[in-house]
């Protein structure tokens, strides 16, 4: 098992406003808090995968080895939407099995409270001059004419495209999972909300695009989090209380979205996150049945419904059926965002990708307190970036 | 926004490339000669098999709803809500909005019939007038167009 790549230390900051800090404070922050959780230093780090989203020509990376050491490792900064931080851990991943490091940092970091919708486009003035431009010759902005690019309207459409097909799922539904998240966050102290609310209060709360209002909608927060990965081998010399805290890396696997017919006018995130969950599985060695906990990209609670069956939680076309089970629910067969998810947690873009790695690693390791998944063994976390990407890891507690 | 009465010389721009205003409006696909990908934008060579020859394609002008939202947050000057759809147009998918629906989910359902209409989004500076594209209930009488 010395080919194994395993999380050695991780460290999550609290998601939501952080007026006095910058990114480069809340990343420095993360990864001093991985490097204490590790129980090494930055003199043992052989690399580093960076990402920061919207500072992506900043060089991230260089910035807060400037606050954390300077030692002159290979830095990546690595820009991939909101699978960013998943992309930033695989650069270390990838370092370790090709042999090039023993330990590698990963970080995530964005600042995107008070931030509106996002990828909506914009309008042109009106009424200047009317003149052709770009790959489709259009005279304005295409946000309102030619149906929408929003962020939420796009979810709202994939979820409802679901719903035609599949038949079970409503705007009452879709609420009631946007509960289930908002209800998790409760016990999780690092959650940007933490208060819960009712199905009727969030169907009931401002519409962004319907089917989801906006407690339905990922929440734009600021965070970072960071991650120091070890390889099997190096693990062995460390303490019995690394090894025991360490949670192994049963599988890490990226996609692109193949060719569809559809994706030309609609992102299609079902292809992508069943070709990633397949590998994923066959990699690891195990199925969804085994899954004791899943931290999946509900980046609208439209998108949460579609993500059951494209991770083969439950059968095709039955997402509905299985989210009115209850399997969902903490206390449920397959509990899903028990952190909160996006919605509730939080999205700080960048960090999302480690941040549902430390939950589910949290869990593996037994120290999660209130919120504890109780005999957490395998777990799951999914990021889609759209363009788009998915990042799929699959994590299981140590045996040592 | 236009005078019926000067329609007659009204220099019109289509919104997109893809929008063919004339003699009857359609949209137009760039379709891969070797594998029949379509596509509305211009592109290098086919995503789907890296074909680099292409032939434009009229898109039929009828379809079915595929699936919808309504937005509530419209850039300036443009009304909201609005109801963007992806229209199945016979096998062609199709991103627009429906026009001359009113915007609540009572009045939208997947599966619904539907045919391309087109409205105006005013005259520039130089009385060019841009011309949108959207689609229309089926069903509805035929009094929409500029």
């Amino acid at each position: 098992m010395s080919d194994d790549v395993w999380i050695l230390g991780i460290h999550m900051t609290r998601f939501g406003k952080h007026p006095g800090k910058d990114v480069v404070d809340l990343a420095s922050e993360s990864v001093l808090g991985a490097l204490a959780d590790a129980g090494v230093s930055m003199t043992d780090i052989d690399v580093i995968g960076a990402g920061n989203l919207m500072g992506a020509s900043s060089g991230i990376g260089q910035q807060v080895q400037k606050q954390v050491g300077q030692t002159g490792i290979p830095v990546y900064n690595v820009v991939n939407a909101c699978a960013t931080g998943a992309t930033a851990l695989r650069v270390a991943y990838l370092e370790i099995k090709a042999g090039e490091s023993d330990m590698g940092l990963a970080f995530g970091v964005e600042k995107l409270a008070g931030a509106g919708l996002l990828a909506g486009g914009s309008g042109t003035a009106d009424g200047d001059q009317w003149a052709p431009q770009g790959r489709l010759g259009a005279v304005t902005g295409l946000e309102g004419h030619t149906g929408t690019s929003s962020m939420p309207g796009v979810f709202a459409q994939i979820g409802l495209d679901y719903a035609h097909r599949y038949g079970g799922a409503d705007f009452e539904l879709f609420a009631r999972i946007a509960e289930k998240n908002h209800a998790h966050s409760t016990l999780n102290p690092l959650a940007a909300h933490q208060k819960p609310m009712s199905a009727a209060q969030i169907m009931a709360d401002v519409m962004v695009a319907y089917p989801n209002t906006r407690p339905m909608c990922s929440a734009n927060v600021d965070g970072a989090a960071a991650a120091v990965l070890v390889s099997g081998e190096r693990l062995k010399k460390l303490s019995a209380e690394q090894r025991r805290r360490a949670v192994k890396i049963s599988a890490s696997v990226l996609t692109s979205d193949p060719w569809q017919e559809s994706c030309q006018v609609l992102p299609d995130v079902s292809t992508l996150t069943k070709a990633a969950a397949r590998k994923a599985y066959e990699i690891a060695g195990v199925g969804p049945g085994d899954l004791n906990l899943v931290e999946l990209h509900d980046c609208f609670a439209t998108a949460e419904l579609v993500h059951y069956d494209n991770l083969m939680l439950c059968e095709e076309g039955g997402a509905a059926d299985f989210f009115n089970s209850g399997a969902t629910w903490r206390d449920g067969g397959t509990p899903v965002n028990v952190s909160g998810g996006l919605e509730s947690k939080g999205h700080p873009i960048a960090a999302t990708g480690i941040a549902n790695i430390w939950e589910v690693a949290t869990h593996l390791r037994g120290e999660a307190g209130p919120r504890q998944i109780d005999g957490a063994r395998v777990g799951l976390t999914h990021v889609i970036g759209i363009g788009q990407a998915c990042a799929i890891h699959i994590l299981e507690r140590s045996a040592a | 926004m236009i005078s019926p009465a000067t329609e007659d010389t009204i220099v019109r721009v289509p919104i997109v490339d893809y929008l063919v205003l004339d003699p009857e409006p359609h949209l137009r696909a760039h379709e891969c000669v070797a594998c029949r990908a379509r596509y509305f934008d211009r592109r290098n060579a086919c995503a789907n098999c890296s074909g680099a020859e292409f032939a434009e394609v009229d898109v039929p002008t009828t379809g079915v709803l595929s699936t919808y939202t309504i937005v509530s947050f419209a850039p300036p000057g443009v009304d909201a809500p609005f109801v963007a759809a992806i229209v199945d147009c016979q096998g062609t998918s199709v991103r627009g909005k429906l026009l001359n629906v009113t915007p609540t989910p009572d009045n939208v359902a997947l599966g619904m019939p539907l045919r391309l209409a087109t409205y105006s989004l005013g005259a520039d500076r130089n009385g060019v007038v841009a011309i949108g594209y959207g689609f229309d209930p089926a069903d509805r009488k035929d009094m929409s167009g500029e």
